[in-house]
């Protein structure tokens, strides 16, 4: 898929790659915090970001989870919002148009509760004009393992990367839950399987008690914790994963300014989502786009790549002027 | 529908009780654009903590560019926001949602409980600036005492729209609940509610509405993230089954959209 990327000669080099599509810049929104991007559309300048990763995407509708959905903790906030969504028939043809005029990569997320199911969704994106791309949610339960989540077990990563893999026409990012014991193992069983990019972090299985009422704040009970509380953990995975896998790795999680973003590129990330931020914010993606270019200009980097998992490592010198 | 980001600047603080609070920002977009029941999100500090905006409602717009909210203090957010400055810059997100459809034919009664009188003000001003004539209108103001009542009361005084108060306290008005003036005054043939408080009033109002067979609108809250359909953290069931997200559908509705509990 060619994306005619207006490039200003002057500006720095800010493209990266996550397999074989190509980013005008490494700035996406995260899925599930951005809508279907046309909530954002008077708040900031679509056209810009890097990719747009939309709303998580089933076979069929989902009503989602009853209230209280959300809860906000210390710098982040718990969601339970149960996956609620259109269904992959009308994301096609009620979403889709709006979404292929903006002239930026889209990628789909999509999730399932079984392997046919995720190779049905892909089967049916397949030459959907404007999908760029599929992220796969393994974060869900496999129902028909005892409810699981495929994102937990390698074998079921792996599968589920493969069902995808089977019949998608784009490239597939694989999103990784961060509630495992070793990341790095998942990791490597979906390279195996044949993803084209590993995104992480998903939310952090958290809970939240309302005292007063002695009742759990979510209705659900637990929900997935996202927002600058989860960042020092999503930047520990990124950069574990980054070392044993040789596809691309977008980070996720927590980040809010160029700085957070260009942290994660540096441990080892090709490109990064906006996520929680975008609700405190709504152009916080194009911040952090700018502050990106801000910086490739301050440092005079030829290409944004250069970054990418330029962490040092070498003998740490205290630097006295921080104590 | 255009929203906007606005770094306003606190133009007044008013405080009317030890936990009642009025804030005039300067948001001249905002304040331009915005309709009766349409909200804010606002941004109570700078840090990472709290992080999420609160959602208000906007008690009145003036032609100088701002916008006024009325709150309470109930939580960490609107605690901070009770001690902001004069002059001082917070960040205002809006006008967002859906507000209240106005009849401009019929006989209106608006009816506001506690903070939800907020909203009926902007209401109330609007309906007066665009009515041919409020004569067979009425206002329904209610709280808790005298003190949370008292203060807002000139705002609506000076449009000259019937206005009755209850009190739960009987320490202004009516000694009971809103629902009983309302009950009291004969709801002209054709009439429309408006109305917007505690979950049980609305349930009441909707009750009487629903006896005499006229519409009522009414508006509701919810915790929200974003305010502009994003999270669907605002979810609330709703008549037909599935749900409703407060911040795009609402945060007012026809009575008869939503379930109640009485």
């Amino acid at each position: 898929m060619e994306f005619v990327i207006p490039r200003d000669e002057n500006l720095p080099d800010l493209r990266v790659n996550i397999g074989s599509l190509e980013l005008a810049n490494p700035v996406m929104t995260a899925s599930g915090t951005f809508g279907y991007a046309r909530e954002f559309e008077g708040l900031m300048n679509l056209h810009r970001l890097g990719a747009v990763i939309v709303k998580g995407i089933s076979l069929y509708p989902r009503a989602g989870n009853p209230p209280p959905r959300i809860v906000e903790t210390a710098c982040g906030m718990l969601n339970a919002i149960g996956l609620q969504n259109v269904g992959v028939d009308r994301f096609i043809t009620e979403k889709m148009p709006y979404l292929q005029g903006l002239n930026i990569p889209v990628i789909v997320n999509i999730l399932g509760d079984s392997l046919a199911e995720y190779e049905e969704i892909a089967a049916r994106l397949a030459g959907v004009p404007g999908v760029a791309g599929i992220e796969v949610n393994i974060s869900c339960p496999n129902v028909k393992k005892g409810g699981v989540a495929f994102g937990t077990d390698p074998a079921m990563a792996a599968a589920v990367t493969a069902s995808v893999k089977k019949k998608a026409e784009v490239p597939v990012m694989v999103k990784l839950s961060p509630n495992v014991s070793d990341i790095t193992v998942i990791a490597r069983a979906v390279e195996e399987a044949g993803a084209d990019a590993i995104s992480l972090i998903n939310t952090l299985i958290g809970m939240a008690i309302h005292l007063p009422t002695r009742r759990p704040a979510l209705a659900n009970i637990i929900g997935g914790l996202s927002g600058p509380a989860i960042k020092p953990v999503a930047l520990r995975m990124v950069y574990q994963v980054a070392r044993v896998v040789s596809i691309p790795v977008v980070g996720i999680g927590g980040i809010e300014s160029a700085e957070d973003a260009l942290e994660f590129m540096l441990a080892g990330a090709t490109a990064v989502q906006i996520g929680t931020a975008n609700f405190v914010n709504p152009r916080a993606s194009e911040d952090v786009l700018e502050g990106i270019g801000a910086y490739a200009r301050a440092e005079k980097l030829d290409s944004i790549r250069s970054i990418i998992g330029g962490l040092r490592l070498d003998k740490h010198v205290p630097d006295m002027r921080n104590l | 529908m255009t929203q906007y980001q606005e770094n306003a600047t606190v133009a007044r603080i008013e405080q009317f009780t030890n936990n009642n609070f009025r804030l005039t920002l300067l948001c001249p977009q905002i304040a331009a654009s915005a309709t009766p029941g349409q909200f804010v999100m606002i941004r109570v500090g700078n840090g990472k903590d709290p992080l999420l905006r609160r959602p208000f409602s906007i008690h009145q717009t003036s032609s100088g560019g701002r916008i006024q909210i009325y709150f309470k203090v109930v939580g960490r957010g609107t605690e901070i926001l009770a001690q902001v400055k004069k002059d001082q810059e917070i960040s205002v997100l809006g006008p967002l949602g859906r507000g209240f459809q106005l009849n401009l034919s019929a006989p209106v009664i608006i009816v506001g409980g506690g903070l939800g009188i907020a909203p009926m003000l902007f209401l109330a001003k609007e309906n007066y600036r665009l009515k041919r004539s409020c004569a067979a209108d009425f206002v329904l103001l209610g709280a808790r005492e005298k003190n949370e009542l008292e203060h807002l009361l000139a705002d609506f005084k000076c449009l000259g729209i019937r206005l009755l108060t209850a009190t739960d306290d009987g320490s202004l008005g009516h000694h009971g609940l809103v629902t009983e003036i309302m009950q009291s005054v004969s709801l002209p043939v054709g009439s429309t509610v408006y109305a917007c408080g505690p979950e049980p009033m609305m349930a009441g109002v909707n009750k009487i509405c629903r006896s005499l067979g006229i519409p009522c609108q009414v508006s509701v809250e919810s915790v929200m993230a974003c305010g502009m359909g994003a999270c669907l953290g605002c979810s609330r069931p709703a008549r037909d089954g599935g749900y409703t997200h407060v911040c795009v559908n609402g945060p007012v509705y026809d009575a008869e959209e939503l379930l109640w509990s009485l």
